[in-house]
């Protein structure tokens, strides 16, 4: 598995999104190359989550194309954009309680394959992968919330997508388990090539990954850049980050 | 087979082939009429397992199973009464007709969204309607009941399914053990591990790749089919069917209930719920035979019922599960 390049190019082109009165995405365009780290950040309510739910098929624009490489994404559905290679995790985690940590992760596995036993042993990779390989047969209710956060993160890598979505899964981890998760997303992206798009608060882990940054602020891109430089824009001081150390 | 003993241990293997041997010895070993109320819980085994594909391995809830068991009864007893067409062909349009009405539902209810409780409602009101239509369709019996030539029961007709309560008790015992191998085998397929995921939340698990309306699609399929099987066995030994009785709510209630007793979403809930519930009401018929009351039954019955549910809410079959120690360590729970 490991060599495999699997990376795809995002494109977001004009897209637009409004909920009744709130114009919460205008007119966004954005280009994520093939293999790169990206990150979205801006206030709460500045439209990323919106934007992760169009890319993933959730929400549907009301105007604007979302090509994954040259296909367009806009009117197909969830299960369609990630067998096309777009794997998400939810800002709020998501586990199948009943499952095992194993059969949760089996589920993204069998996107791509029809066995189930060829999908268990992807799934346990995939718990290795992320430090829960002794946890396989545990419940989801029975491990910590960062696991938890690692749990999400490894169903949606079974799914191996060309294109990972990250929302939010560095919130509420401490430092430490922060550079872990910060390790194991800098080696994903080598081994296979992955692009990663992620939402994040945590500017520790927002300056550690990020080839470029996107900073957006009601629904509009206010930036666009690499991190040192979109640190430095007075805009996004003035509307986002103030004067919140940087570490 | 392998699969459907994975996960069993030593001991659970052993009750499993001791339990089977005494069911296929039961017609020689019991009287007449423990074999009937044998009969019946096979009966509630059988259909439990079916609906319970739906709720508790895919996740929707239908309050209206009495509508595919009462087609596969009436389309099988019409075929047979006017056109003497055997069961064993007969089963075969029953279960057509009961995948169309159960695809035309779950059609409406997945494509449009309606979700959980107002899901139910549409299963209640399509057995309603349509229990209504057949009471006006003099060609099924109409409202005063279809009924079947009684047999002569000297000698079994399987073909026919005209015969002795000892050939209804094989093939009901047949049928029940086909469809917990089947629901075993679904459960550890790709399939099975999808309807679980739509289950527990099905956003996540679209997002992992899941077609949702396939998938649930299937179940209901299925479900409809194998309840429609029942239908026609369920036709052929009563010999008589009412569109209120067959098609009504309450007939949909008494067909989930061993199985919201025994464990929803488990394989072997639906089978120990039929064996506590029919017998207990069969207890309770003759502990109050005695006091000569109407309705002291029933009320004895419910309160027993809702105790169960009160104090086991996740089913009697998960407690005992783990209270013989059934699993070999491995966890995923009950099955």
């Amino acid at each position: 598995m490991a060599g495999r390049r699997r990376a795809a190019r995002l494109a977001l082109r004009g897209v637009s999104k409004r909920f009744g009165g709130l114009q919460a995405v205008s007119d966004v365009s954005f280009d994520v190359a093939a293999g790169e780290i990206h990150a979205l950040i801006g206030p709460n309510g500045a439209g990323k989550t919106t934007i992760f739910n169009m890319i993933a098929g959730m929400i549907r624009p009301d105007s604007g194309q979302i090509l994954l490489d040259d296909i367009p994404l806009v009117g197909r559905r969830p299960d369609q954009i990630c067998r096309a290679g777009v794997g998400r995790t939810f800002q709020i985690v998501r586990p199948f309680s009943q499952l095992t940590l194993l059969e949760n992760v089996a589920v993204g596995a069998l996107s791509w394959t029809d066995d189930i036993d060829t999908a268990r042993a992807h799934a346990r990779e995939m718990l290795a992968l992320l430090g829960l390989g002794g946890r396989a047969e545990a419940l989801p209710g029975e491990i910590t919330l960062p696991d938890r956060k690692c749990l999400e993160v490894a169903r949606a890598l079974a799914t191996r997508p060309k294109l990972l979505m990250l929302d939010e899964v560095m919130a509420g981890l401490r430092p430490a388990e922060t550079d872990r998760m910060v390790a194991v997303f800098r080696r994903i992206n080598r081994d296979t090539g992955v692009t990663i798009l992620l939402i994040e608060h945590v500017m520790r882990a927002v300056m550690a990954l990020s080839d470029r940054v996107l900073v957006l602020n009601n629904g509009r891109v206010i930036a666009d850049g690499s991190p040192r430089e979109v640190t430095r824009d007075p805009e996004v001081l003035a509307c986002y980050l103030g004067s919140e150390d940087l570490g | 087979m392998r699969r459907i003993l994975e996960g069993a241990s030593p001991r659970a293997r052993v009750l499993l082939a001791a339990l089977g041997a005494l069911l296929l010895a039961a017609p020689f070993l019991v009287d007449s009429y423990v074999l009937s109320v044998l009969i019946i819980v096979l009966f509630f085994a059988y259909v439990g397992q079916a609906w319970n594909l739906m709720l508790g391995f895919a996740g929707q809830l239908s309050l209206g199973h009495a509508l595919f068991v009462g087609i596969g009864a009436y389309a099988s007893a019409a075929l047979f009464v006017h056109f003497h067409l055997p069961p064993w062909a007969g089963v075969f349009a029953a279960v057509a007709l009961a995948v169309l009405a159960g695809s035309v539902i779950g059609y409406l209810g997945f494509r449009f969204s309606i979700r959980g409780a107002y899901f139910a409602l549409l299963t209640i009101a399509f057995a309603e309607f349509t229990g209504i239509a057949v009471a006006h369709v003099d060609w099924l019996g109409g409202s005063g009941g279809l009924f079947l030539p009684v047999s002569n029961r000297a000698h079994d007709d399987l073909a026919n399914l005209r015969g002795s309560p000892t050939m209804f008790y094989y093939v009901i015992l047949t049928l029940t053990a086909g469809a917990l191998a089947l629901c075993s085998w679904l459960l550890n397929s790709r399939l099975g591990l999808y309807w679980k995921a739509i289950r527990e939340d099905q956003e996540a698990a679209e997002a992992l790749g899941v077609p949702l309306f396939r998938c649930k699609m299937i179940a209901v399929a299925i479900s409809s089919g194998l309840s429609g099987i029942g239908g026609v066995w369920y036709a052929f030994y009563y010999n008589n069917l009412f569109p209120e009785t067959t098609f009504g709510t309450s007939h949909s209630i008494e067909l989930i209930l061993a199985t919201v007793v025994g464990g929803v979403g488990t394989l072997f809930g639906p089978i120990l719920g039929a064996f506590v519930l029919t017998p207990l009401g069969e207890v309770m018929t003759a502990l109050t035979e005695g006091i000569g009351i109407d309705g002291v039954k029933p009320f004895f019955w419910g309160l027993a019922v809702a105790a169960i549910v009160l104090f086991r809410p996740s089913g009697l079959w998960p407690w005992l599960y783990r209270l013989l120690a059934l699993g070999n360590g491995t966890r995923g729970g009950p099955r």
